[in-house]
């Protein structure tokens, strides 16, 4: 713990170390893709590619519950929003064929107008409350998508839209291998780059509002709504803004998993997507970017980790497969949700918050920093 | 500064507030004292608009102000130090400071300021860097004042600033808030605590079921009989 954060506090004061640091880990990410697909294989490429929408969706949710406080348990309908408006605009379903550029913008801007759609009549209410009324609004829009096959078939209902467009920009689709420099970059490589950079810039975004004053007034809304009020923010727009820029992030990363995916049915949108975005949110650390990035890659990664695991050790153990992976994959899940939360109740990587206080900056940094 | 008309807050069908009539002029600390469920802190979540008033008007400084919103009365002047003192508990003491002067942009202003709250309350300097959540119930009664001035107030509203605090604590509280009141700050302050609240301020108005039922100087109010016999324990 103490090497860690002296590290982080060495980068921030050493420039060039931090450069440096830099570097290095954008030639790990890099090469990332080579290193996995040729030693693990492109089932596993795809999942990294899972991965970095899931950091989209994480960080989107933890704007909401995280900053602002507000417990949201319907947040995959702004993933189902920004997919479903890709799948509509950009396949034979339609017959339109819309630019990417044009689709994933449209998508995060009618998220976020879903998002405030959610949050106006829901302003008043806090905790569970808030938790049940966003759950429902989760269930509906699944629910519009699974019915709006009749009387006139917008959605295709529960078969949902195949044939969709791969992303593409310009002339460059990403379906098939980019030769790039005399080098060829398979599909699932060129989605990764595109959904790192994507991931990167909402990670850039996330950090730019949680040190600005919007996100002090969101923070201030979760510790004391009535304080807040009381500082002079406009606890309702703040909120309504918390609420759209989370389901912007969502809509985004929906796009790109329509385009990626290719086929898109309600069936994706359920409930225990929403219960697992908030998991890696509430398992990473709540309110932290570094450990709601953790939370999202740790928990794509584990249940593949344990489906691919289960059947080959059972075979080393017993000589014979006892218990079907499938089952038990979501059992070893739930248990390392139960113990990561019995001995790490505020996330695998938590907030500085509790920790300053025995930092001892002087208060006139703080001052500027504050600033 | 402040005149209150026939003001009415009712939960559902129970009137809290009855159609109570006061006034607060520029410079002066008003004292609203009464006892529990009198309607007093009523009053001044009406005032600071966190409760709909039912009826009445509220001027300050000759503006209607009973249909803004709260965060709207920051920017007039008006800060309110809320019941049971309202602290960020995960923000250390010079956040929550900052958060007070959340509607100013005047960075130097806002410096200055920090510093007189924390020449006004040493402790919260001792501690700028504590979270006010493991702070004492005394401390974070300070640190919610200090918020409140950081918005450079003209209008200051205490809503019981001595509720579960320890009598030294209290004493403590009151002669910061006499000493702000010093430097020119309108205070109005709703108190349970009437003896001292009578003693700090210049006038009181004793609040009674909903009713204000008896105004004048504090010092006459201090002395009267029937005062003394309701709130003073005499």
């Amino acid at each position: 713990m103490m090497a860690r954060q002296s590290l982080f506090e060495r980068l921030r004061h050493d420039k060039r170390a931090a450069i440096a640091a830099t570097v290095l880990m954008g030639l790990a990410l890099a090469v990332f893709p080579f290193v996995i697909g040729s030693s693990l294989g492109n089932s596993w490429l795809r999942i990294i590619d899972f991965a970095m929408l899931y950091i989209m969706l994480a960080l989107g949710l933890n704007i909401v519950v995280g900053f602002a406080g507000l417990l949201d348990m319907g947040y995959i309908a702004f993933y189902a929003v920004g997919a479903y408006l890709y799948a509509l605009l950009a396949s034979p379903h339609f017959g339109l064929h819309l630019p990417v550029w044009l689709i994933i913008p449209a998508g995060a801007a009618l998220a976020g107008l879903f998002g405030a759609l959610l949050g106006a009549p829901t302003l008043r209410l806090r905790g569970d409350y808030l938790a049940i009324v966003t759950l429902g609004f989760g269930e509906i829009v699944r629910i519009f998508m699974n019915n709006l096959n009749a009387p006139i078939n917008i959605t295709n209902g529960p078969q949902g839209i195949s044939g969709i467009d791969p992303i593409h920009l310009g002339g460059i689709t990403l379906a098939k291998p980019l030769t790039f420099l005399g080098y060829a970059i398979p599909s699932l490589h060129a989605y990764y780059y595109l959904f790192l950079a994507l991931a990167l810039l909402i990670v850039f975004v996330t950090i730019r509002l949680e040190n600005s004053r919007i996100g002090r007034a969101w923070v201030a809304i979760r510790e004391d709504e009535i304080a807040a009020k009381a500082c002079g923010i406009n606890t309702r727009n703040i909120k309504l803004l918390a609420f759209t820029m989370g389901a912007s992030f969502g809509g985004v990363a929906g796009g790109l998993f329509a385009g990626f995916q290719g086929f898109v049915s309600p069936e994706s949108f359920n409930l225990m997507e929403s219960v697992m975005v908030l998991c890696m949110v509430v398992l990473g650390g709540m309110g932290n970017i570094p450990g709601v990035i953790l939370g999202g890659i740790l928990l794509t990664i584990l249940p593949e980790v344990f489906r691919h695991g289960a059947g080959p050790l059972q075979i080393a153990v017993f000589g014979k497969i006892l218990l079907d992976p499938e089952a038990l994959r979501m059992l070893l899940f739930g248990l390392a949700l139960v113990v990561v939360m019995l001995y790490r109740p505020a996330g695998l990587w938590p907030s500085t918050t509790r920790r300053r206080e025995f930092r001892g900056e002087s208060a006139t940094d703080v001052l500027k920093e504050g600033e | 500064m402040l005149e209150v008309t026939g003001l009415r807050v009712a939960y559902g069908g129970i009137q809290a507030v009855r159609g109570i009539t006061f006034h607060v002029e520029q410079g002066e600390m008003v004292a609203l004292i009464g006892a529990n469920g009198a309607g007093k802190t009523s009053t001044l979540k009406a005032l600071s608009r966190l409760l709909n008033a039912a009826g009445g008007s509220v001027r300050y400084c000759g503006k209607e102000i009973s249909a803004l919103e709260p965060h709207q009365l920051v920017s007039e002047g008006i800060a309110l130090v809320p019941e049971g003192r309202g602290v960020f508990p995960r923000m250390n003491i010079l956040e929550n400071l900052l958060m007070g002067a959340y509607s100013r942009q005047d960075k130097a202003g806002i410096a200055a300021d920090s510093a007189h709250v924390f020449s006004l309350f040493p402790r919260l300097e001792e501690r700028a860097q504590q979270l006010a959540g493991t702070l004492s119930g005394g401390e974070q009664q300070m640190l919610a004042i200090g918020r409140a001035l950081m918005s450079r107030p003209k209008l200051l509203l205490l809503d019981e600033p001595s509720m579960g605090l320890a009598p030294l604590m209290v004493q403590k509280i009151f002669e910061v808030i006499r000493a702000v009141a010093e430097e020119g700050m309108t205070v109005l302050l709703v108190e349970q605590n009437a003896k001292l609240a009578l003693e700090v301020s210049q006038r009181g108005y004793v609040m009674e079921s909903g009713e204000i039922t008896l105004t004048d100087e504090s010092s006459k109010l201090l002395a009267n009989p029937r005062v003394r016999e309701a709130y003073l324990g005499e």
